[in-house]
């Protein structure tokens, strides 16, 4: 078949060589192996078999639907070269495994992983399997690219409701056996993982929802102008519901859940304030985990009943904690106060390794415990109830999350927070408008500083033993990271960012070694795509896409 | 009298004070040491050998901070990755199997030449790659935006080495011409520290040509000097500063070889301390001036060695080695804070900060 186009074989050799490097990289550095543990349906598929096939499948996709221009028999070849290309590496490494013994040099290439990637057969037919394997999902892929949307949605949505259930599995599975007795869910979940029929049922229900949702659209219009009072009525309903979910949330979760939301209200709070730092005033503060690490340490040092504390009672310490971050902020935001951008990011990063040095050194074991931190730190008393288990933890850390929200909400719209987006829009010009930077600066960094206090001080007392370790830099990137994909200067964001960063890989645990690898990529990702993050603030969406808008602008005026 | 308090802003005290309590605790100490007199002159001869070869490591890391820094005005955080990433490949695949084999010993100059050039080009590889990935499509992005991806790409290739070949410390061979010492300047010298010191002085020289004697290093001048016009003059920008990039890291790929011949052991988190030190030294020198890294270098690394000796053993602070890199650490704070633009910097790096 001769036509206008010519067959370009660079885009699918080029998008088979991305994903079949994504695809050997993830092998080799042990994440599919690792990933092989979790099942998403019993015998059907697991995590690993996903992340082998995936970067293949979306790059036939788009490899399919937008260099084919809507030749079929184009799409298909373009996908199914690209599957056999993304193929040839891991293949590769098969056969390179049975020759050399490449474990010496990388010690995730196991014989697990090869018996994953060859399923089970010797090397070489293995290896071709493999080949035909991604041949297969990009074809598949390819395929799927042309179906027409009405029949593209449904199966999409249906897939991924049916594996992110699968990936929770575990999760749901122990809050069916608590509610509903593990009779049902023997019936629900094989093991650990989802029934196959169950899963089946699931796809069908999301894919009908989708079906049906989509024709309700298409016949049922909102009716215009829907009045104002039934709007706000609507609004406070929803206030409602969410104060009474957030209420009743441990009873439902348990305690293995009510722990991990707490530990995603700490890095809430933290990201409120460092939301106020970068987001706000555009101060990137890179020592972040100091305050935090301050905080604890007020707190421990005041309550602890061991050798080294004051005994003091958690209410009475917590004022305290605050302030002594703020202090601190304010002491750290002195010296710095005529830096910008780069040189702030690595100044306020060397703090941060400074007070873990000093932390840890012999110089201040007397007060602070060096390696061996300070225990025996009481947990919060009130009306003689002693908050010790997790769900009753949490409103504790629910109160400390929704004060610093209110105070973040309320100064955004103060005029502190006006000044604070002046200065970090172009701090000369704020000047000259009669902003006073130095105060402006500092009373960013104290806030930022005693929210990450607040912080510090209920981990210490959540933990009730701290230790110089869990104040790594690691703590200050993973607080950043969550304010970036939230979205810097959005209040919600923060929740979400804390939620996917934080949350999620608690619950899949397995994840934990490769957190950091995925928050670095998460960082480049979400730079290079959405830069604004998952829930951007309006002013932020606006100045990132401001060059895209005055193209445009200026296209228009060309023609 | 009112008013010249009224002139003084009250920061301005504060820097002050904060420079005055540093100089006190800085002269107290020397003087408390120098009468205490706990060490000979051979091993204060010794510390500065050490800091030299130090400080060698630190210059030849410093130099692709202060060239990417001069071209694009952007700290790369990834940097302190490449030193890494060129070592440890070369160190598992190159390096350990041919002292498996007895190859290592027998032809020695030959193997460190391999290892030095395969180690370079690991370097070169990770810098292009993260380059193209992670910076360019985000040169006309706000200044956060590169940073970010910066620190991103870091995280990144540190895990990466980690999951790839494993979280353990791994051996560097020992290579029997570099063992033992000779005697000079009244003491023993490591063989190792000569040969690091040699190799820089060689790699600095080599690098001095390359940016003021060839075409293209006279194109990163151009580029670094305004972007805009240099591309009218027919240069390629966007060539000149990946070439900028891959010339940082293979100097960072040699400083990683001499790390691993000095310390004997590479890690995937090997990069993260020299990567800030090397940075402070690119600052302390001047950021965006070649010789001003190699100055910077050698001044950390000298001040690093001797100082916790010199002004801190006399305080009475116990363990007071702990604290070397809170010296660094704040070398690079006070640096930053009192004078930006570095020991030999232009007047101008305030603007760019």
């Amino acid at each position: 078949m001769i036509t206008k186009q010519s067959i370009q074989l660079r885009t699918p050799l080029r998008f088979g060589i991305i994903a079949g490097v994504v695809s050997v990289c993830a092998s080799a550095i042990g994440l599919v192996v690792l990933f092989s543990e979790r099942e998403l349906i019993a015998g059907v598929i697991t995590m690993g078999q996903i992340l082998i096939f995936a970067p293949t499948a979306a790059l036939a996709y788009i490899a399919a639907r937008d260099h084919a221009e809507g030749q079929r028999g184009i799409a298909l070849l373009y996908g199914s070269l690209t599957g056999v290309i993304s193929g040839i590496p891991s293949a590769l490494l098969i056969l390179l495994a049975s020759a050399v013994n490449l474990r010496q040099f990388m010690p995730n290439v196991s014989p697990a992983l090869i018996e994953i990637l060859s399923f089970g057969l010797p090397p070489v037919a293995g290896s071709l399997a493999f080949l035909a394997a991604m041949t297969a999902v990009g074809l598949i892929a390819a395929s799927f690219s042309l179906l027409p949307s009405n029949i593209k949605r449904p199966i999409f949505n249906g897939l991924l409701w049916t594996f992110t259930i699968g990936l929770f599995s575990e999760n749901i599975s122990s809050r069916v056996r608590f509610f509903f007795g593990s009779e049902f869910n023997k019936l629900i979940f094989t093991g650990k993982a989802l029934d196959p029929f169950v899963a089946a049922l699931i796809f069908f229900l999301a894919a009908g929802l989708t079906v049906w949702q989509g024709r309700r659209q298409t016949t049922h219009t909102e009716p215009e102008g829907v009045s104002t009072s039934r709007k706000s009525r609507l609004r406070w309903m929803t206030y409602a519901g969410v104060v009474v979910t957030l209420l009743i949330l441990p009873l439902l979760l348990g305690s293995y859940l009510s722990e991990v939301l707490n530990n995603v209200g700490l890095f809430i709070l933290m990201g409120l304030g460092l939301n106020i730092v970068v987001g706000f005033a555009g101060l990137l503060d890179l020592g972040y985990v100091a305050f935090y690490a301050i905080g604890a340490y007020s707190m421990a040092v005041m309550t602890s009943q061991g050798p080294l504390g004051f005994g003091l009672s958690f209410w009475a310490a917590l004022p305290f904690c605050v302030l002594m971050a703020a202090f601190a902020g304010l002491m750290l935001g002195i010296p710095v106060l005529r830096m910008r951008g780069d040189y702030l990011a690595i100044v306020t990063l060397a703090f941060g390794e400074i007070i873990r040095i000093l932390v840890l050194s012999d110089l201040l074991k007397p007060v602070l415990g060096g390696a061996q931190g300070i225990l025996k730190i009481p947990k919060p008393e009130i009306f003689g109830l002693v908050l010790k288990q997790p769900e009753q933890f949490y409103f504790v850390i629910l109160a400390g999350v929704l004060i610093a929200w209110f105070v973040s909400w309320r100064l955004s719209k103060a005029r502190l927070g006006r000044q604070w987006l002046a200065m970090q829009e172009d701090e000369d010009v704020a000047e000259a408008m009669g902003i006073r930077l130095v105060t402006t600066k500092l009373l960013a960094f104290s806030f930022g500083a005693a929210f990450s206090g607040l912080a510090g001080a209920l981990l210490a007392s959540k933990l009730t033993s701290i230790f110089p370790h869990s104040f790594k830099l690691e703590i200050s990137i993973n607080v950043l990271v969550l304010i970036i994909i939230g979205g810097l200067g959005s209040l919600p964001g923060v929740v979400i960012g804390a939620l996917i960063l934080v949350g999620l890989p608690e619950l899949l645990r397995e994840f934990a070694e490769y957190r950091l690898l995925m928050y670095g990529l998460l960082m480049i990702v979400m730079m290079l795509a959405k830069p604004e993050g998952f829930w951007p603030s309006q002013i932020m969406k606006r100045e990132l896409h401001i060059d895209e808008e005055s193209e445009m602008l200026s296209a228009e005026a060309g023609d | 009298m009112k008013k010249l308090f009224e002139k003084i802003e009250y920061i301005d005290l504060f820097l002050w004070l904060i420079r005055a309590a540093i100089i006190i605790i800085v002269i107290w100490g020397t003087v408390a040491t120098i009468l205490d007199n706990p060490y000979s002159t051979r091993q204060w001869t010794d510390f500065v050998i050490f800091g030299v070869a130090q400080g060698s490591m630190y210059a030849l890391i410093a130099i692709g901070y202060t060239l990417v820094y001069g071209v694009l005005f952007m700290i790369n955080f990834a940097h302190g990755e490449f030193f890494m990433s060129g070592i440890m490949t070369s160190t598992v695949f190159i390096a350990g199997p041919m002292a498996a084999t007895g190859f290592l010993n027998r032809h020695p100059i030959i193997s460190l030449l391999i290892i030095a050039l395969f180690s370079m080009l690991v370097s070169v590889g990770v810098a292009i790659l993260t380059e193209r990935i992670a910076y360019k499509p985000l040169r006309k992005a706000p200044r956060l935006v590169p940073l970010i991806t910066a620190i991103g790409a870091s995280l990144f290739w540190q895990n990466f080495y980690r999951g790839m070949l494993g979280s353990n410390v791994k051996p560097f061979p020992q290579f029997d011409i570099l063992a033992g010492s000779i005697p000079l300047l009244g003491t023993q010298v490591l063989k190792t520290h000569i040969a690091v010191v040699l190799v820089t002085i060689i790699m600095l020289i080599g690098l001095n040509f390359f940016i003021m004697r060839t075409k293209t290093g006279k194109s990163i001048r151009a580029v670094s000097e305004d972007k805009d016009v240099a591309a009218l003059m027919g240069i390629d920008v966007d060539r000149a500063i990946t070439i900028t990039f891959a010339t940082g890291a293979a100097m960072a790929g040699i400083a990683g070889v001499l790390f691993a011949l000095v310390f004997r052991q590479v890690h995937f988190f090997m990069g993260f301390t020299p990567g800030i030190k090397a940075f402070t030294a690119a600052v302390l020198g001047g950021i965006g001036s070649v010789p001003g890294a190699a100055i910077g270098g050698l001044f950390l690394g000298l001040f690093e060695s001797i100082g916790p000796s010199l002004f801190l053993q006399s305080l009475g602070i116990p363990a007071f080695n702990q604290l070397k890199d809170v010296i660094a650490f704040i070398m690079l704070v006070l640096v930053l804070i009192f004078r930006p633009q570095g020991i030999l910097g232009e007047p101008l790096a305030e603007k760019k900060a």
